[in-house]
């Protein structure tokens, strides 16, 4: 059964449409990127699915389970809502780390919150609290930064920002780890360091959805590619299929530019 | 010697007096500052406009003509005096500094990228704790330098009271200058800027605690 199935997503701005109905499934494990000109609508995509938009038609589901449905009137409990949200881990375009915790305190922020409404929390608060900073630090260490787990954001670069708020998405365990543009905010020469998180990820396994300007990175990393222009799903399929034999028109004159 | 001592104490009594209202304001502006705040910011358009039109008559018109309404209006208008006139002024200066405060407030409150708030979300914060831990700090690191020069303000602001004859320090020492004598009048200075050096001091060490961390 596909892990994730978006069906026929639709998302206007006002008068402005910007999803056109947009499909597309994947299965647990896979790596999916998402390439697409300026303006193509992959960012409302993701923020769509991650609940910070909500789509104006379609449906999500999770593990062949409805978690978003545009037609249904009935309004989720925060609790439901929460619980939704939690199968998904988003990484900005922009970071968002929170300025005035350390690195570690990002990473260990929302595991300890959740951590507190466990039933078992009071009699076992040590135990549980310790096991959560241990994981932070095993995530810290992970994407290289476990020297760094002390410093605030403003004393990291671009790039190591990025690898702490990869860690924070990971600390929450998600089913499924969704990424904006983890690079373009960055230098070029800091680009590097944040698809080699990507690419150790993929290689444990880790499902993912990319969205990415960065071609080769996603021929390599991906098992399935989707090219998006003008809020539809153009093209879809393997690696060698869009990037390599790409059979439409746009997404041939999106590859031309790129490469 | 004498006459020293009876302008000391003279002058000591009115600044108390300029300390109550101080303090008063303080403490019941800052909270009620936060619930106009709110208000302003509301989705419920009306409560909206309302409180935005409060806050621009508050801000638009003098706070001496605010006291002299608070004082006189209700026994004019409706027949039930003011009895306290430290009341009256105590009453208009809260109202005063809850404006301007929910002005710093809200652009402080606003000043927070939405993708702080996002990212909450997308942790699996809820609302109450997307606020509380992670808005409400950067939110009070951007309003205490403000917040500091308006309680400076403030402290200047209390001499005002003597447009209802609340006896404050300034309008102590006035009646000296009537014997001939200026220097209470000069002192009085000093009391201002006793207090609000010893303010800014404390705003200049809270503004470095917080400086732990920049943006
Ligand atoms: N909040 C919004 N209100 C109005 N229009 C919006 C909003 N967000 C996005 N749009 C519009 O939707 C369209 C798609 O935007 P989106 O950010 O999804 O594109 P994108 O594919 O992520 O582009 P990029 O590669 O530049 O990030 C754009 O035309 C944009 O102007
Ligand atoms: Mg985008």
């Amino acid at each position: 059964m596909a892990i994730l199935e978006v069906k026929n997503l639709h998302k206007s701005f006002g008068k402005t449409e910007v999803l056109k109905s947009v499909s597309f499934s994947m299965e647990k494990g896979e790596i999916l990127s998402i390439l697409g000109s300026s303006g193509s609508g992959k960012t409302t995509l993701l923020r769509c699915i991650n609940f910070l938009e909500k789509a104006s038609g379609g449906q999500v589901f999770v593990d062949g389970s409805c978690i978003f449905d545009a037609s249904s009137k009935e309004k989720p409990s925060p609790a439901v809502m929460r619980e939704r949200q939690l199968n998904f881990g988003l990484v900005f375009q922009s970071f968002n780390l929170f300025p005035q915790y350390t690195a570690l305190e990002n990473v260990v922020l929302a595991p300890k919150l959740q951590a507190a409404e466990r039933a078992d929390f009071k009699e076992n608060k040590k135990k549980i609290l310790s096991e959560i900073e241990q994981n932070a630090m095993n995530l810290l260490d992970r994407v290289g930064l476990a020297e760094k787990a002390g410093n605030y954001p403003c004393q990291l670069s671009g790039g190591q920002q990025q690898r702490v708020s990869i860690a924070r998405a990971l600390a929450l365990d998600p089913k499924i780890l969704f990424f904006d543009e983890p690079t373009s905010a960055l230098d070029p020469e800091l680009t590097g360091e944040i698809l080699r998180v990507i690419k150790d990820l993929a290689s444990k396994h880790m499902t993912m959805v990319i969205v990415t300007h960065e071609i080769e990175f996603a021929r390599n990393v991906s098992d399935k590619i989707i090219f998006m222009d003008g809020g539809v799903v153009v093209e879809e399929g393997t690696p060698e299929q869009v990037i390599g034999n790409p059979r439409h028109e746009r997404t041939r004159a999106f590859l031309s530019k790129m490469l | 010697m004498d006459k020293f001592i009876e302008v000391f104490n003279s002058l000591t009594s009115g600044f108390g007096l300029n300390c109550i209202i101080f303090l008063s304001t303080l403490v019941l502006a800052i909270p009620l500052g936060l619930i106009v705040a709110f208000g302003s910011m509301s989705e419920f358009k009306p409560l909206k406009w309302l409180t935005k039109t409060f806050v621009w008559i508050i801000r638009g018109t003098p706070l001496m003509l605010q006291i002299f309404v608070v004082f006189y209006a209700p026994g004019l208008l409706f027949e039930i005096p003011m009895r306290s006139r430290l009341t009256a002024v105590i009453i208009a200066f809260v109202i005063n500094y809850a404006a301007y405060f929910s002005e710093i407030y809200r652009g402080g409150i606003e000043s927070i990228p939405v993708g702080q708030y996002e990212a909450g979300q997308v942790l699996g914060l809820t609302k109450k704790q997307v606020f509380s831990k992670i808005v409400l700090f950067q939110v009070i690191k951007r309003i205490v330098p403000p917040m500091g020069n308006e309680i400076i303000t403030l402290v200047k602001d209390t001499s005002l009271a003597r447009a209802i004859a609340v006896a404050e320090i300034i309008m102590q020492a006035e009646r000296f200058t009537k014997e001939g004598l200026i220097l209470p009048l000069f002192s009085t200075g000093l009391y201002f800027l006793v207090v609000n050096g010893l303010l800014t001091l404390l705003f200049g060490y809270i503004e470095k605690r917080l400086n732990y961390y920049k943006g």
